[in-house]
């Protein structure tokens, strides 16, 4: 997976990915910042969110024991996966325990994580996705670019495209006369998925949070594919990362206010399924409940990133960042992309992987982030921590970076004033040489720079003019007039 | 109250004109603003960029320039926000007990021109004149670090003479992003270009703005647009009176050379 800048490169010169996305996200930006206008004590929620995830995670031990006790006293099985290849063995094994070949899922973050369908494939099980998006996603042989809708750089006509070419050949085909309607497809893919409920016998699900006093999952969703998951099959295997724990059932409460509005933009979601392990001659009669860490200890280690595990998946980030806006969801080379995958990802990896370190930077540093998360996650806070740790993790490097060698020696001049004044005096006279030279002028008529070569000036100067540095810096001129006082007292003298 | 004029490293090197108008513009209010020769950088592309070793002695260079002074004022959302949310983690970085004491007792002096023009001078009426159509694009530091609301808006309201558009999508940021703006050229590119359709689309003739590294990164997409927009400090417009500067902010230069061939153009 090639690092970020380049892999946004190839997403920008899509417009139909480019159009497909800023008309997805502004549509979803306008509906959550509608109905979170609505509630008054919105601050003072997202306070109770942060404060509730935040004192989970910070006795998670504690509350991780207690949600298998609980899950143990109610008939689920409960296993620890340290890793992606852990769980999948785990999911892989209850499966094929009770034969199956196939399996049906809900949409969950988790297993896409940890790439569970390609290994249940390898094991020859194939693992059917219920939710409307992730199925456009699989039918299309493509990856997730959204957590909250994974085909959103997908549009009706590319969906009609899909469900025509690939239903076919996994389930009952679509109608030949298939339109673009949003709800002539949303009744192709019912029709098609309707079979698959009814004839699998094991489910896998993710959650949206677990309930360590009582053992109770909760799956939250919209289009109730997921609680036909949930209700229908004898086996249910649920993959939930350790992060997803609260303490006590009335923690629910402010998430629960909280994330419909901030991810769907809805005041509550169509259904909220919960259910405590297993229930005598009502639903699954099997229960598996995977704990997984993959990497979530790691951020839990990091005093500043650790902030990132209270995500609880709503994706108002993406929606919020004009970067994801415009380079989608697949440069970000993990099924978390975004802000919070510019985060996350590098939290749960370490650093040390080239496209790993690309993430924190792929972010202006705007704030969007942080002004729209539920759970008051400050994103640009953690991006400039994990910076330094790219940074950092290179300080022994024999051959240093360009990079480091440039902020060096910035460093230097911005230490002692005296020095900047010979680098300011060395750039205006830089400035006139560069007028010389494939002058330009801004509008106004301020002399610039056109086109420069070389690194980061190319970088600037591709597609933006550069104002020529002015012969005088603002410290000269001071000096040179006593701040305008020696200048007949103006302070316009020898504009810039 | 001694008032220094923190000018930015940016708007020393790049934007001088800046750093005039705020000084024209204060004295103007009867502030006698200083400027302590000692100072260099708020050392935020050295924090943006993850060096925060590097940041250490620019801070440190920071709150000895800026030491005894009762506020310290800049013409710039985020460096006034770096002062105020970064440095305190750049001192912590150093582990030195003293650099923090310092730093605690600088950052909260620190104000964004809007910020100290109408929160401790009290001012949204500041005499200014900018015969021109101005369109005003809120900077993500000043907007979202810093709050400044509808400060800059309420200056610019009483700015004699100056008509005032609304920015479409005006909150969504234009790319610059400091460093981002290099390493990923691309698509700080592609937000700039849309950051400057919505300016177009206003039908402007000035883009205004508290920043002048947004302004560089946005003026610099306008400019190879031949968009006829151009791009000017919020200090600038403020400054302006009927006395009037010579020439129009934003746009003369530093080069005579230009400058007679702007005299031939006219």
């Amino acid at each position: 997976m090639p690092a970020f800048p380049t892999a946004a490169r190839s997403a920008l010169a899509d417009t139909q990915l480019r159009h497909n996305l800023a008309h997805a996200t502004s549509t979803i930006r306008a509906k959550r910042a509608a109905v979170v206008g609505e509630v008054e004590e919105w601050e003072e929620l997202r306070l109770a969110g942060a404060a509730v995830k935040e004192a989970a995670l910070r006795d998670l031990d504690t509350h991780l024991v207690r949600l298998e006790e609980s899950l143990t006293a109610r008939g689920a099985t409960v296993h620890w996966a340290r890793d992606a290849a852990e769980a999948n063995e785990i999911v892989a094994r209850v499966a094929r325990d009770h034969g199956a070949d196939e399996v049906v899922k809900v949409k969950s973050m988790a297993t896409q994580e940890i790439g569970l369908n390609e290994a249940l494939a390898e094991h020859g099980i194939a693992a059917w996705e219920t939710d409307l998006a992730e199925l456009i996603v699989q039918l299309g042989d493509d990856l997730p670019s959204h957590i909250l809708v994974p085909a959103i750089h997908r549009n009706r006509a590319e969906v009609r495209e899909i469900f025509l070419r690939a239903m076919g050949e996994v389930g009952r085909p679509a109608p030949a006369d298939l339109t673009d309607e949003p709800a002539v497809l949303a009744g192709a893919a019912r029709e098609h998925l309707r079979e698959k409920f009814l004839r699998a016998k094991v489910a896998v699900s993710g959650a949206n949070f677990a309930v360590a006093e009582t053992g109770t999952l909760v799956v939250v969703e919209s289009e109730g594919n997921g609680r036909m998951c949930l209700t229908l099959p004898e086996v249910l295997i649920s993959v939930v990362g350790i992060e997803k724990v609260v303490p006590t059932f009335a923690e629910l409460d402010p998430l629960l206010r909280l994330l419909p509005r901030s991810s769907t933009g809805e005041r509550m979601n169509p259904y909220t399924s919960t259910w405590t392990g297993v229930t005598a001659g009502d639903g699954p009669q099997e229960v598996h409940v995977v704990l997984l860490d993959n990497g979530r200890t790691r951020a839990l280690a990091d005093d500043v990133g650790r902030q990132a595990l209270r995500c609880i998946r709503c994706s108002a980030c993406l929606n919020a960042c004009p970067v994801y806006e415009r380079a989608g969801g697949h440069a970000y080379g993990s099924v978390y992309p975004g802000p919070i995958g510019a985060i996350l990802n590098p939290l749960m990896k370490g650093t040390g992987d080239p496209q790993t370190d690309s993430l924190p930077y792929a972010s202006s540093l705007c704030g969007a982030c942080f002004e729209v998360c539920p759970v008051r996650i400050d994103i640009p806070e953690v991006l400039v921590h994990l910076r330094s740790k790219v940074v950092d993790s290179h300080r022994d490097d024999t051959v240093p970076k360009a990079e480091a060698v440039a902020m060096k020696a910035a460093a230097w001049s911005f230490g002692d004033s005296r020095r900047l004044g010979w680098v300011e005096r060395a750039s205006g006279v830089a400035g006139r040489v560069l007028t010389r030279f494939g002058r330009t002028t801004l509008p106004g008529g301020r002399s610039a720079a056109g086109r420069i070569p070389g690194p980061g000036a190319a970088a600037w100067t591709g597609a933006r003019d550069l104002p020529a540095p002015p012969r005088e810096s603002f410290r000269a001129w001071w000096r040179r007039t006593d701040g305008g006082r020696a200048d007949g007292g103006r302070t316009d003298g020898g504009r810039s | 109250m001694r008032v220094a004029l923190m000018v930015t490293c940016v708007n020393d090197a790049m934007f001088p004109e800046t750093g005039k108008a705020v000084v024209r513009l204060l004295r103007r209010l009867g502030v006698d603003v200083e400027f302590p020769a000692a100072q260099t950088c708020c050392a935020q592309p050295m924090v943006n960029t993850g060096y925060l070793d590097e940041a250490v002695p620019v801070v440190r260079t920071f709150v000895d320039a800026f030491a005894g002074y009762d506020a310290v004022v800049t013409p710039s959302g985020s460096c006034a926000g770096s002062a105020r949310h970064q440095h305190g983690l750049v001192a912590r970085r150093s582990g030195d007990a003293g650099l923090a004491a310092a730093v605690a007792e600088t950052s909260p002096k620190v104000y964004e021109l809007s910020e100290f023009l109408v929160d401790v001078l009290g001012v949204v009426d500041v005499g200014a004149y900018f015969p021109h159509t101005v369109t005003y694009h809120p900077t993500c530091h000043s907007l979202r670090m810093l709050g400044v609301g509808d400060r800059p808006r309420q200056l610019l309201e009483n700015v004699r003479g100056l008509r005032l558009l609304d920015l479409p999508q005006a909150e969504q940021c234009c790319g610059f992003g400091g460093t981002f703006a290099v390493k990923n050229a691309d698509t700080s590119v592609a937000m700039g270009a849309d950051k400057a359709r919505h300016v177009r689309e206003t039908g402007a003739e000035v883009l205004v703005a508290g920043d002048n590294s947004c302004l560089m990164h946005v003026g610099g997409v306008l400019s190879r647009q031949q968009a006829g927009v151009r791009v000017v400090h919020l200090a600038e417009i403020l400054a302006s009176t009927e006395e009037g500067a010579s020439g129009p902010p934003g746009g003369a230069s530093a080069h005579p050379e230009v400058e007679l061939a702007r005299g031939e153009q006219r």
